[in-house]
């Protein structure tokens, strides 16, 4: 810091030096207005929350670990502290969801609710704390995810968006979009069986499984193009190679740090 | 306007029963339950936040004091739907009596008076039918909090309302708490049309209205147990 300093003072000096130093400076992302969807939590200033709150959306084997990871790598390299979270990982109910959902024994609004509250816990106590000590909140799925489950359910619209109207709007989301017979494929190549909730089985649209991902999938697809135009979130399409996703990534992601999204 | 099991037409009745803690209510639905079961009728009797599953993570998490406002609404909410979607309703169809020891109304107060936005809770159990039947026991504030400060001197942090910050001191902290929950429950009354008992009487005398209501209102006959 002292160095960069010094060398700062000398606008003359060689080039190569003034290089070297400023990537030693690292950026201080301009502080943008936070805003709940609707009720949100009592007794939050969000004036309060200097961090970006960043969401990456997709199906599994969509790549959104992959490209999490690489911005984390990222942000910290540039200077900025980071936090991820995902879904189904609040110390409240997550041993709970994890049991129900094994034993398949809980109805549709139990369910959604169970995953409400794992995301609201998550929010309070990991999310907005982050968000207040100014850090990268980095988001493996949020809301969207959840509501698309639940619409696929047949769950009723006002009533799921009124459940997460206690949800922050993040700075930017990524919805990592691949068609369901590129995802189907993935999966082969990965896990070489495909998941019992990613297949949608609960919802008996097929004799087989493999049939049941690909409506499964399409009906998710189907919700997150509705809710596109709703939330406004940035679709990517996630046939590319990780580095092009990735460049256009940082770079949305550059225009949330400069205050310009 | 959310509507009744009977405006539905589904062949069983709900019955709730509301009130503070310590107003009585248990002891009266408990009274109610053994009329109907020696009558033999089908009843089936269900306790806010009892469902196995969900129960285990609110205790939890209520030992850790790890709820806020809004997880704690959200948690008794998913126990609610637990119940509400694998029993209250299946056996309602079934031309069951449901008797439920607290409903909804339990959550629009409490949460309310915890600072949840209100369109938010209501919204959160606008899934639910309304009970056919709501009595609310009104019992004066002091007389409640004596009955549960004499069964229980060590009030818990929730039960207390500790997480509200209203006073240091829990047993002051749990009367402000519950003067706050009554004023949310008697503004509701008339708009859910809850049969107020007055919970000051002795309990033979709530029990015979409380029969006699309940009498007057169904067909009692009609909830008879299949003969074998």
């Amino acid at each position: 810091m002292v160095t960069s300093m010094e060398s700062n003072s000398m606008p003359n000096g060689p080039k190569i030096h003034f290089k070297r130093n400023e990537k030693r400076h690292v950026r201080i992302p301009k502080i943008s207005r936070k805003q709940f969807y609707g009720h949100g939590i009592p007794g939050v200033d969000t004036e309060k929350l200097a961090g970006k709150l960043i969401v990456v959306e997709g199906a599994d084997c969509s790549g959104r670990s992959t490209q999490i990871h690489r911005l984390v790598e990222w942000l910290e390299g540039s200077g900025h502290a980071t936090v991820q979270v995902g879904l189904k990982l609040s110390n409240l109910v997550s041993e709970e969801l994890e049991q129900a959902k094994q034993g398949n024994i809980l109805s549709r609004v139990t369910l959604s609710l169970f995953y409400a509250t794992d995301f609201a816990d998550q929010l309070e106590n990991t999310i907005l704390p982050a968000l207040r000590a100014g850090t990268m909140v980095l988001a493996d799925r949020y809301i969207y995810t959840l509501m698309a489950r639940d619409l696929v359910r047949g769950m009723d619209e006002s009533w799921v968006k009124n459940l997460y109207s206690m949800a922050l709007i993040p700075d930017a989301v990524f919805y990592l979009n691949v068609a369901p017979e590129e995802l189907v494929q993935r999966n082969f190549a990965k896990h070489s069986s495909l998941d019992y909730w990613e297949s949608g089985i609960d919802l008996g649209l097929a004799r087989d499984w493999f049939d049941s991902f690909l409506i499964y999938q399409g009906l998710i697809e189907k919700q997150f193009h509705r809710m596109q135009t709703t939330f406004k979130f940035t679709t990517v399409d996630g046939h590319r190679s990780a580095d092009t996703i990735n460049a256009e990534l940082r770079n949305k992601i550059e225009d949330v740090l400069e205050g310009r999204a | 306007m959310l509507k009744t099991f009977a405006d539905q037409k589904y062949p069983g009745r709900l019955i709730a029963v509301e009130g503070l803690d310590g107003s009585g209510k248990s002891t009266q639905i408990h009274l109610l339950k053994r009329w109907l079961e020696l009558q033999g009728l089908k009843v089936f009797f269900s306790e806010w936040n009892s469902s196995s599953l969900v129960k285990s993570a609110t205790s939890k998490a209520k030992k850790r004091e790890l709820l806020t406002p809004t997880t704690f609404s959200l948690i008794h909410a998913t126990d609610f739907a637990d119940r509400y979607e694998r029993q209250l309703v299946p056996l309602i169809r079934a031309g069951y009596i449901v008797l439920c020891d607290r409903y909804i109304f339990t959550a629009f107060a409490r949460d309310i008076v915890r600072g949840c936005p209100p369109e938010w809770v209501r919204g959160m159990y606008s899934f639910a039918l309304l009970p056919d039947f709501t009595f609310f026991f009104k019992s004066k504030l002091e007389v409640s909090l004596q009955r549960i400060l004499d069964n229980r001197p060590q009030l818990k942090y929730f039960e207390a309302g500790m997480d509200l910050d209203l006073s240091p001191d829990p047993y002051e902290s749990f009367r402000i708490f519950q003067g706050r929950i009554l004023d949310e429950y008697l503004a509701m009354s008339k708009e859910f049309n809850f049969t107020v008992i007055d919970a000051n009487q002795g309990i033979e005398v709530q029990q015979s209205m409380v029969r006699e209501l309940v009498a007057a209102k169904l067909d009692l006959a009609a909830f008879a147990q299949p003969k074998r």
